[in-house]
Parts: C-alpha cells; sequence; structure tokens
C-alpha cells in the first residue's frame, strides 16, 4: 500500500463535453512515478493535463478531486498549483534571455540578484548548457531549448510534472536523450508525471502504468 | 478591475453615440427647454427644407457615400483577386498599407495641389504638351458633381477597405481555392469572386458601411474638394451649427437629423447594390462562365491601385514642398526658390493646436489603449469572445454620421454647463479612437499562443504577473501599433474637434482646413505636412520602440 498523502491522486476525474464523457481517471501517481496517457489525437488526453493544471477551457465540465500533498487543488487557481508544463514546443519567452526565463522561474521567496542568478546557472550548468545565460533563446538549437524548458520547469521547484507530448517534435536521435534527461530528473526530484503520447516508445522509457483514454468513441 | 473593462468600452462607444442622437433629435422636433423650445413641432425641418440648394446638397451627399463605397469595395475585390499571392500584391500592399495613417484633409488638400488646374499634374505636362503657360480657367477641385470630392474620399478608403480584407483573409482558404478553380479552369479574377469573395465580404460588411457612412458625412474633405454653390449637406450643416445666432440650433439639429436620413438612405441604396452584385455574381456562377480573359481587368485593376497611392504620396509631398517655396510659378514643375520663411511666420501660431493635438491625442489613445487590452484580458479570462452585440458598439460610433450626433453632444455639453474642455475633447475623441484601437489589436491579441500563460502559471506565476511580465512585451509591438493607428485617428478628427473645441480648442487639422479656404499654399503646406508628420511620426515610435527594446532577440522581430 503506497502512502497515499504523497504524490499526486486523481480521484474519480471525468471531463465531459456538451454532455459527452471525454475521460475518466480515477489513479494515484507516486512520487518518481509516471502515468502515460495513450489515445488517438481530438481523444482529449491534453485536456486532462489542462484540467490538472488548471487552464481548462470552461466549456468542458469537470468532477472529481486532484489531490497533491494531501490538499485538493481542483478548484486552485493554476497559478498556485505548481504545476511542471512541458508541451510540444519549449515555448522559451521571446522577449527575455536565455537566464531571464530561467530566472523568471525561480519562486519568490529566493531573494537576491545574485543569488537568483547563480541559481539559474546552476540550473545550466546542470543540463549541461553552462555559459548560455545571456544567450537569446531563438539562437538555439532544438535540443539546446528543450533542455532550457526543462531547466526552467524544474527551477520553478514544481510538485507534479505535466509533459504534453513533450518530444514529438524532436527528431529521432534527440528524442531519446531529452527523454531520458526528463526522467531522470523527475526521478531524482521524486515528482510525480502525467505524460499525454502516442509515441509508444515515450510510454516505454516512461515505465510507469498506462492507461488508453478515446479509443471507443461511443 | 478587469471585470469592468468591457462595461467602460461599452459606455464610452455607446453613451455619447446615443446621447448624442436624443441631442439632436429632440431639438430637431422644436424641443430644447434652454433655449424656450418646450413643446414639440416640425417648424425646424420646414426651415431646413426651405433652404435653396438643399436636394442637391442632400443628392452630393448620398452619391459620394454610394460610389465611394462602391468603387472602394469593387477595386479593392478586384487587386485582390487578380493579385492576391504575388509578389506585386506584397510591394502594393506595403505601398497602400501607410496611407491609412494620413489623416483625410491632409490626403484631400495632398489631392487638390495635384489635380488642381494649377497643381502638379498640370506643371507636368505644360507648356510642352498642352500649350498652357497660364492655369487653364477649368473648374476641377470643388467641380459642381462632386467627382474630385468622390476621388478624395476614394483614395482613402481603398487603404482601409484593403487593410480590412488584408485581415479577413487567414480566415479563409485562399490557397486551396486559388489552386481548386484555376484547376477547374477559372479565371483569377473569377475563380476568387466565386470561391472567396463572399466569405471575405461578410467579414468586412461592417467596414462597407462604416465607408458609406463617413463618405455620405464627411466634412473636412468635402469643405476642401466638394462642391461650392451649393456645398454637400454635411458642410452646411457644420454652417448652421457655427451659426452664432441660437435659434438657428433647431434648424441645425433638423438638418442632421436630414443627415441620419441621407446616410441610412446611402446603406439602403447600398443593400440593393449588394443584392444586385450576388445576383449576378451567382448567375455567372451558375452557368459556369470561367471569364479567363481577365488579362485587362487584373491590370486595370493593378493601375488603379497604383494610382490611388501615387496620387497621395505624390500629393503629399508637393505640399511639403509648398512648405518651404518661395516663388512657384506656373508652369514651372518645381519652385524657383526654396525658403524656410513660411515655416519661420507660421511657428508662433502653430505652437498652440500642435500641443493640443499632440496632447489630446496621447490622452486619447493611452486611455483607450488601457481600455482595450483590459476588455481583451477580461475575454480571455472568461474565455469568452465579444459576441455580436459587442461587435455593434464597435462599429456604433463608425456607422453614426458624426454630423448626427456630436452636434447633440455638443448641446448636452453647453447646457450641461461642461465647455470646451481639453477632457471633453479627449473624451469625444475616444469614441472614435477606442474602436480602431481595438480593430487593430484584436486579431494579434487572440492569435497569441495560450501555452506561454499556462506555462507561466505552472511557473507559480499569478494572472496580473502573466500579463504584465509575459503577454503584454510579447505583444508590444501589436500594442504600439495598434497606439499609432488610434493617435493618427485622433490627430485626423476634425468636426467632433471642431464641435466640441467651439474654436477655443484647436488643432493641427483644424486649423489646417480653416486656413485651406484662404488659399494661401504655403501655409496650407504647412499644416497639412504637420497633419501627415504626426502620425507617421507615431508608426515609427511603434517600429523603433520594440527595435530597439528587443534589439537582441530574433524572435522578436517582425516576421
Amino acid at each position: 500500500m503506497p502512502d497515499e498523502t504523497a504524490g499526486l491522486r486523481l480521484d474519480a476525474v471525468r471531463i465531459r463535453l456538451d454532455g459527452r464523457e471525454l475521460v475518466a481517471v480515477d489513479r494515484h501517481i507516486g512520487p518518481g512515478e509516471t502515468l502515460t496517457v495513450m489515445g488517438p489525437s481530438g481523444s482529449g488526453k491534453s485536456t486532462l493535463l489542462a484540467y490538472v493544471g488548471g487552464f481548462l477551457d470552461p466549456v468542458f465540465s469537470s468532477e472529481g478531486r486532484v489531490v497533491c500533498g494531501g490538499r485538493d487543488i481542483a478548484h486552485l487557481p493554476a497559478g498556485d498549483r505548481h504545476a511542471g508544463i512541458l508541451f510540444q514546443d519549449p515555448l522559451l519567452f521571446p522577449h527575455m534571455s536565455v537566464g531571464g526565463n530561467l530566472v523568471f522561474a525561480i519562486p519568490q521567496s529566493v531573494k537576491g540578484k545574485a543569488v537568483r542568478r547563480a541559481r539559474a546557472e546552476e540550473a545550466l550548468d546542470d543540463v549541461g548548457l553552462s555559459g548560455f545565460f545571456d544567450r537569446d533563446p531563438d539562437t538555439l538549437s532544438g535540443g539546446q531549448k528543450a533542455r532550457i524548458a526543462l531547466a526552467r520547469t524544474l527551477l520553478a521547484a514544481p510538485n507534479f510534472l505535466l509533459l504534453d507530448e513533450p518530444f514529438s517534435k524532436l527528431d529521432m536521435q534527440l528524442r531519446g536523450q531529452i527523454r531520458d534527461l526528463v526522467f531522470d530528473k523527475a526521478k531524482r526530484s521524486r515528482l510525480p508525471v502525467i505524460l499525454v503520447t502516442h509515441d509508444a516508445a515515450d510510454a516505454e522509457a516512461a515505465g510507469g502504468e498506462v492507461i488508453e483514454i478515446g479509443r471507443d468513441p461511443a | 478591475m478587469l471585470r469592468f473593462a468591457p462595461a467602460i468600452a461599452i459606455a464610452v462607444l455607446a453613451l455619447p453615440v446615443i446621447g448624442g442622437l436624443a441631442g439632436t433629435v429632440l431639438p430637431a422636433f422644436g424641443y430644447l427647454p434652454a433655449l424656450g423650445g418646450e413643446s414639440l413641432s416640425l417648424d425646424p425641418f420646414r426651415v431646413v427644407l426651405a433652404q435653396p440648394g438643399l436636394l442637391r446638397s442632400c443628392g452630393i451627399a448620398l452619391a459620394a457615400g454610394v460610389v465611394t463605397a462602391a468603387v472602394s469595395t469593387a477595386l479593392v475585390a478586384l487587386f485582390v483577386g487578380g493579385w492576391s499571392q504575388t509578389r506585386t500584391f506584397r510591394l502594393i500592399q506595403s505601398l497602400v498599407s501607410p496611407l491609412l495613417a494620413v489623416p483625410h484633409a491632409a490626403a484631400a488638400f495632398g489631392l487638390a495641389f495635384m489635380i488642381a488646374p494649377s497643381g502638379f499634374l498640370a506643371r507636368l505636362f505644360s507648356p510642352w504638351a498642352t500649350g498652357w503657360d497660364r492655369p487653364p480657367d477649368w473648374l476641377i477641385v470643388n467641380d459642381s458633381l462632386g467627382l474630385s470630392l468622390m476621388l478624395g474620399l476614394i483614395v482613402k478608403e481603398v487603404p482601409f477597405l484593403l487593410l480590412m480584407t488584408l485581415a479577413a483573409l487567414p480566415q479563409v482558404p485562399l490557397a486551396a481555392s486559388t489552386r481548386l478553380s484555376a484547376s477547374l479552369g477559372y479565371g483569377r479574377i473569377s475563380g476568387f469572386l466565386f470561391t472567396t469573395w463572399p466569405a471575405i465580404y461578410r467579414q468586412i460588411r461592417l467596414a462597407a458601411f462604416a465607408v458609406i457612412a463617413f463618405a455620405s458625412s464627411a466634412v473636412d474633405v468635402a469643405v476642401i474638394l466638394g462642391p461650392t454653390t451649393p456645398s454637400a449637406l454635411p458642410v452646411r450643416l457644420v454652417q448652421w451649427m457655427n451659426d452664432p445666432d441660437l435659434t438657428s440650433r433647431f434648424m441645425a439639429s433638423a438638418g442632421a437629423v436630414l443627415q441620419l436620413g441621407i446616410t441610412l438612405a446611402a446603406l439602403l441604396i447600398w443593400l440593393l447594390l449588394e443584392r444586385f452584385g450576388r445576383m449576378g455574381l451567382m448567375y455567372l456562377c451558375d452557368e459556369g462562365r470561367r471569364l479567363r480573359a481577365d488579362r485587362v481587368v487584373r491590370h486595370a485593376a493593378l493601375a488603379l491601385m497604383v494610382l490611388t497611392a501615387l496620387i497621395v504620396v505624390g500629393g503629399l509631398a508637393v505640399l511639403a514642398l509648398w512648405s518651404v517655396s518661395g516663388l512657384w510659378q506656373f508652369p514651372n514643375l518645381l519652385p524657383d526658390t526654396l525658403t524656410l520663411r513660411g515655416w519661420m511666420r507660421a511657428m508662433p501660431q502653430i505652437a498652440d493646436p500642435l500641443w493640443t493635438t499632440v496632447t489630446v491625442g496621447l490622452a486619447a489613445t493611452v486611455l483607450s489603449a488601457l481600455i482595450v487590452i483590459g476588455s481583451l484580458a477580461r475575454e480571455r479570462q472568461v474565455r469568452r469572445a465579444g459576441n455580436r452585440w459587442a461587435l455593434f458598439f464597435l462599429y456604433l460610433p463608425l456607422l453614426v454620421p458624426q454630423a448626427g450626433f456630436v452636434f447633440g453632444l455638443k448641446l448636452f455639453l453647453t447646457h450641461g454647463g461642461v465647455g470646451a474642455t481639453w477632457a471633453a475633447l479627449v473624451l469625444v475623441h475616444m469614441v472614435f479612437v477606442l474602436p480602431y484601437v481595438f480593430l487593430s489589436l484584436a486579431a494579434p491579441w487572440r492569435a497569441f499562443d495560450p501555452r506561454y500563460e499556462a506555462v507561466a502559471a505552472g511557473l507559480g506565476k499569478g494572472p496580473w504577473t502573466t500579463l504584465l511580465a509575459i503577454r503584454l512585451p510579447m505583444l508590444s509591438r501589436a500594442i504600439l501599433v495598434a497606439c499609432a493607428v488610434g493617435f493618427a485617428v485622433s490627430v485626423g478628427q476634425y468636426l467632433p474637434t471642431l464641435l466640441i473645441g467651439a474654436g477655443r480648442l484647436v488643432t493641427i487639422t483644424t486649423e489646417a482646413v480653416a486656413l485651406g479656404s484662404g488659399g494661401n499654399r504655403r501655409v496650407i503646406g504647412i499644416y497639412a505636412f504637420l497633419q501627415m508628420l504626426l502620425p507617421f511620426l507615431g508608426f515609427a515610435v511603434a517600429a523603433l520602440v520594440p527595435a530597439l527594446l528587443f534589439r537582441n532577440r530574433r524572435a522578436m522581430k517582425v516576421a
């Protein structure tokens, strides 16, 4: 019996659109574990991430609880949920430097410009991109951008990770590399992960439970 | 706080229009207690209808509305159909788009300086081709049929409709339709008109209505280019409105109601034209007419488009030249001498109107931009785009002729004890600035990738931080361009400034039009040059600031 207060619990979550049930999940994801959600495009698998992250479009109706650290976060504003999100695109803020993107992610409780910068430099070292602090994000390669996006997400000290097909736009060689890096960091930080993908290799690398949704659109 | 932004926007747009309409209609029927009108009567209308040449004045206003809209719409449709997705198209687009920022009055002066008997075109061909060594005694500008008036309106409305069409284009599958209709053997223009134009027209329809409303009631252009004996109705209206005899206010109000009727009539005629156009298109389409021999039409559309741009750009250049010219005798193509004396002499008188123009423009623009950003942010918050009503309110000040409600608003303000104050002028300018700021900012705002905000929220940021640190900086270019558009609109306002400013607050535009009748080309050149310079400075700032702020950020450059 795993410790139910650690990790992330999706408690009888149902998401509907116009009365049609898109997603029904009831799972516990322990620290460092991954729940992989697979399904064809349009099946609503990204909708689940939007629900957990707190940016679900109000055209959807939802019920259930999302319990994180013993607390139901399903009705908190997105900014209070501390969900680390990685999308298909790295989505580095184009008006900030690489370092600016990272410093933006560091929690407010870390005070002092020098301290915050040092923290960001550390995160850069950590993903093998030392010295990139002042670079323009647009001048980075796809793999470098993906690493920065990961570093940015982790710097915010998230409670869990939401991965929305984050490797699908990377080329084959890079994909494995970035995938290993992400899951390695998640395990080491003991973060629960929800991964949405349609790539079986992603699911295999994640190593956790796999659920399929939207296979049988009734 | 954001919650109230849409309500404030609607109040800014609708209250002055509705209040102004009431303030126009009631006195038109004799009701204006402050001036002793306490019972309803039709006398004001009797007075107006008894004015000499009234029918002709109304006819010119009506024709100006319908002809301007028809020619501009047809030209834009043929040009887009004939040339979209070509290099020529992009070239013309970048040539014509900036013309939107030129105030109507400046463009009208430019046109007058080009086509007048002593204008640049006549000089270009004299005396070697025409044999003229003095200007011919022709009435070109201010012609009695209002042709130069319509031309002056068309050259300004074509850029407007072209930009509205360009904004609608991404929402239709243009490339696929073009390929499909071509593979079925249709000509470029017919293929476009049959497959794509109906969808585009549905989206620019309100803009076309706005063109009719403006063209049928424009005062400044009609003062500069329109006929004089009699003048177009809008011009005569302003004369009545400015009549110091207080009792003529009843008559002016009745005239304003008549103007509303003329604009409404022009809109009804337009609805008929729409129907005929649709029937014609459907007939040709049902017959399967390929109409592939459209070379001549395509090139004619291109030529007219280029001419539109050249005539305004050339006119502005001639204006600028006049402002620094010494002696410039006919038929010499260029001034005999150049001098800054005109500028030196005008400088002391310019300072005051320039200050009013800039401060009112900036205040109206900044306030409008704040309200628009608030409304768009609220729309994002509740994830609901404005409905049809929101669009209706947005277009309301553009669809009701200014002369129809600004005069009533002025009566309200005067009798309410609010005179010609700076704040009142800013508020009235906002009525016209806000729609344009909204229309130019809404598309980029809604196209913003919402995942950036999801990422920021995931990083623990609240909605305000996300708005201020992510969305606004990333949209800074679009916001500044929208502000530049708004500032240009404010600078170009003639009638609202004239009526609300009541001679105590004057801007470059009201001064330029007032001086226009004097006929001193050097002075007109100076004021009209300033009139076009201010909007261009606005756009220059909008281009330069983001370029400097984000000079090391490649992805922030214009695509």
